[in-house]
């Protein structure tokens, strides 16, 4: 439709929400009263910032110069045959500076905490990239740090623990609760709360209250957008189909937005199964819950009878949540976008074929879209062509796969695994 | 019956007091009891909060309280049980609840059955009225007053809109921050109730941070009513037993019921 570098192009005029944030029933404001001078003076600098030529050639320049845009689209042949022969296109964020697809997002935001004048900026953070990405832009910008992040993930993701007190931000193990990503949003919660005249804080995903879920959007589009010119230019035509994994939904957001006024191109979003959706322990959001209100917004969440929230499993903490925006929501309901779960053990398998047919580790939760775009791939056939946003890359999570394949001792096995070893992983 | 509170406290020159337990904490009888030793001290109005997994609101005091009483069990039905054993003893009660657990239960059958078990109102400290028509058709049916939070940072634009939909009175929060006991009383508070004056005739009564007779008296001095939680919750977890959590409940409620007498009357 529109190959305009902007976020209201005709195909994304489809997706704005009502001027109160809503997409359809889905999202809106359910915070505090507190919040909400905030969250309108947000909504304004946003506003304003859009319309300000010297805004985006500022972010665009940091994009070039900093983070290392537009990030690359690898033909992924070797994998191809593992998907059937449809052909794969990764699109690389993992080459992203800080190593991952939420630096797009962060500096957008950093830029509009410094416009607004406030010295610092608070951040959630799950896997630890959205953290160290946070981390990095404040180091840059000179503004103050604080990261919240459940406890079990400043365990399972100890190195993005360290990168982020490197840079100089604060990192707050959260004790409460499930002790992960959830808990750590409450806890950024509760400092904005308090704190809000000198912070801005800076959410990592496509949730939250209005304005977060549209902002946080608009600044991940650029990977569709990247997106559309590269596959035209590689192969003459849209793809059929992109493959996103889904924990709040940033980065699938941020490359369905540019295709959905695109019929012909299939949107598919991978959520974290864990050990299975029917064992009670995942975190597939859409594939399993039902609609609620989490974290100042409606959306799909897991949920008991009585509305609290549910406990989440996932080996990925990134995808370890039991909310996701309401954007996706609304596109799960009408249709536009598929939504379908990836087992641990099967996320691994794909985490290990595409190390060993590309030369790429990816982030675990980068695999969970590669395991999704092989089944795609075995579905659509070989004429297919399928892209795969590679959300981040596997550093952090070199530790959880080395003992999830017990690589100390038997890195040679077969790369067709199809099932984890038995027993503990983490 | 909320508003009746008000005015027969109105009528002894002095202010409200609402004392705050989770439901379920210490434990479903425990609370009950806790919160009958709290009406014969004083208390003249009830607040049961609904125990929730993630309390944005809240900080670490009643976060504790909260989980205890979610490891217990302590679901929706539980919470009606228990104001309906508190509203037994005449005292008005409400619920302070965070949105989802209402929406799950489905909106119009909470209300109804709140309201059947003898509730008066309901706190909803993360709706906003932008986004709670259906709650507020669904209190004015039941019979229910819905109470709103309003904050420091509330444009005066604002407080007219919220106060607009409250009903029983308007809860007054007095810092920008979440619960939990203070040591000095918040400075904005007095202006953000002068403010609420200005758009509502609703009594204002003042929560986060209450927990003295002494701060009970500086906030009756200018609110209608003294809101006070994290206080009534650290005396439960740090007692030894049941039977000394519910007489340190008792003596604190009589020390902010005093507290609530000795403020000078107000213009
Ligand atoms: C590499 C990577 N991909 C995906 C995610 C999930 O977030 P989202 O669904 O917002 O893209 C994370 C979150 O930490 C991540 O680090």
């Amino acid at each position: 439709m529109s190959t305009a570098p902007d976020a209201l192009s005709a195909a994304a005029a489809v997706t704005q929400p009502d001027s109160s944030g809503h997409f359809g029933p889905y999202g809106g404001r359910f915070v505090p009263e507190a919040l909400m001078a905030a969250l309108d003076e947000l909504e304004q600098a946003y506003a304003e910032a859009r319309s300000d030529a010297a805004f985006g050639a500022e972010l665009a320049g940091l994009h070039h110069t900093y983070t290392g845009r537009p990030s690359p689209l690898t033909d992924a042949t070797r994998l191809s045959e593992h998907a059937g022969g449809a052909r794969i296109l990764l699109k690389r964020e993992d080459l992203n500076h800080t190593g991952s697809h939420k630096i797009n997002n962060v500096l957008g935001q950093a830029l509009l905490t410094r416009r607004m004048g406030k010295p610092r900026v608070i951040a959630e953070t799950g896997a630890g990239q959205h953290g160290v990405a946070t981390a990095t832009a404040a180091a840059l910008l000179g503004l103050e740090c604080c990261v919240y992040m459940g406890e079990e993930d400043t365990v399972r993701q100890a190195l993005n623990v360290a990168r982020m007190r490197l840079l100089g931000a604060e990192v707050v193990p959260v004790c409460t609760g499930s002790r992960t990503l959830k808990d750590a949003i409450n806890e950024a919660m509760r400092d904005w709360v308090s704190t809000v005249d000198t912070t801005h804080y800076l959410l990592g995903t496509v949730a939250g209250p209005h304005p977060f879920p549209v902002m946080v959007r608009d600044f991940h589009a650029i990977i569709g957008q990247e997106t559309r010119g590269q596959v035209m230019e590689l192969t003459g035509r849209l793809p059929d189909a992109i493959a996103a994994c889904v924990g709040g939904g940033s980065n699938a957001i941020g490359i369905f937005h540019e295709f959905i006024g695109d019929e012909s191109v299939g949107l598919y979003g991978f959520e974290a199964a864990g050990d299975g959706v029917s064992s009670g322990r995942h975190a597939a959001t859409l594939v399993a819950g039902s609609p609620g209100v989490l974290h100042g917004a409606r959306s799909y969440l897991l949920q008991d009878a009585d509305g609290q929230t549910a406990v989440t499993h996932s080996i990925s903490a990134g995808l370890d949540y039991p909310g996701v925006g309401p954007e996706h929501a609304w596109l799960k309901d009408s249709g536009r976008a598929v939504y379908a779960g990836v087992t641990d053990a099967e996320a691994m398998e794909a985490f290990r074929l595409l190390c060993r047919t590309e030369g790429i580790i990816p982030a675990i939760e980068s695999a969970h879209a590669v395991y999704g775009a092989m089944q795609l791939g075995r579905r659509l056939g070989p004429d297919a062509v399928i892209v795969v946003n590679l959300s981040g890359r596997g550093d952090k999570d070199v530790d959880t796969a080395a003992r999830w394949f017990a690589v100390l001792g038997d890195l040679d096995a077969p790369a067709d695994v199809t099932a984890g070893p038995p027993g503990e992983q983490m | 019956m909320i508003a009746a509170a008000f005015a027969r406290a109105r009528a002894e020159d002095r202010a409200a007091l609402i004392g705050y337990l989770p439901a379920g904490f210490p434990s479903a009888t425990g609370c009950v009891r806790a919160l009958r030793a709290m009406v014969e001290a004083g208390v003249d109005i009830v607040e049961i909060g609904l125990p929730y997994s993630d309390p944005l609101m809240d900080g670490p005091t009643i976060q504790a309280a909260v989980d205890q009483a979610l490891a217990a069990g302590t679901g929706t039905r539980e919470v009606l049980a228990t104001v309906g054993e508190v509203a037994r003893c005449g005292v008005p009660v409400l619920v302070m609840t965070y949105w989802n657990p209402v929406e799950r239960y489905g909106v119009e059958r909470f209300a109804i059955e709140l309201a059947g078990v003898g509730g008066a109102g309901v706190i909803t400290p993360d709706l906003t009225p932008e986004e709670g028509g259906p709650w507020l058709a669904a209190c004015s049916h039941a019979g229910l007053d819905p109470v709103l939070l309003v904050a420091p940072s509330s444009t005066d634009a604002r407080l007219a809109r919220i106060t607009a939909v409250c009903r029983g009175f308007v809860y007054a929060a007095s810092t920008m921050g979440v619960t939990g006991a203070r040591a000095t009383v918040s400075a904005v508070a007095p202006g953000l109730v002068a403010r609420v004056r200005e758009v509502s005739d609703l009594p204002v009564a003042v929560g986060l941070g209450v927990s003295s007779g002494g701060q009970a008296a500086e906030v009756a001095s200018y609110a209608d009513g003294v809101i006070s939680g994290s206080a009534f919750v650290r005396v439960l977890l740090e007692a030894p037993d049941g039977d000394s959590g519910v007489q340190a409940v008792a003596d604190l409620a009589a020390e902010l019921a005093a507290g609530v007498r000795r403020a000078d009357p107000r213009a």
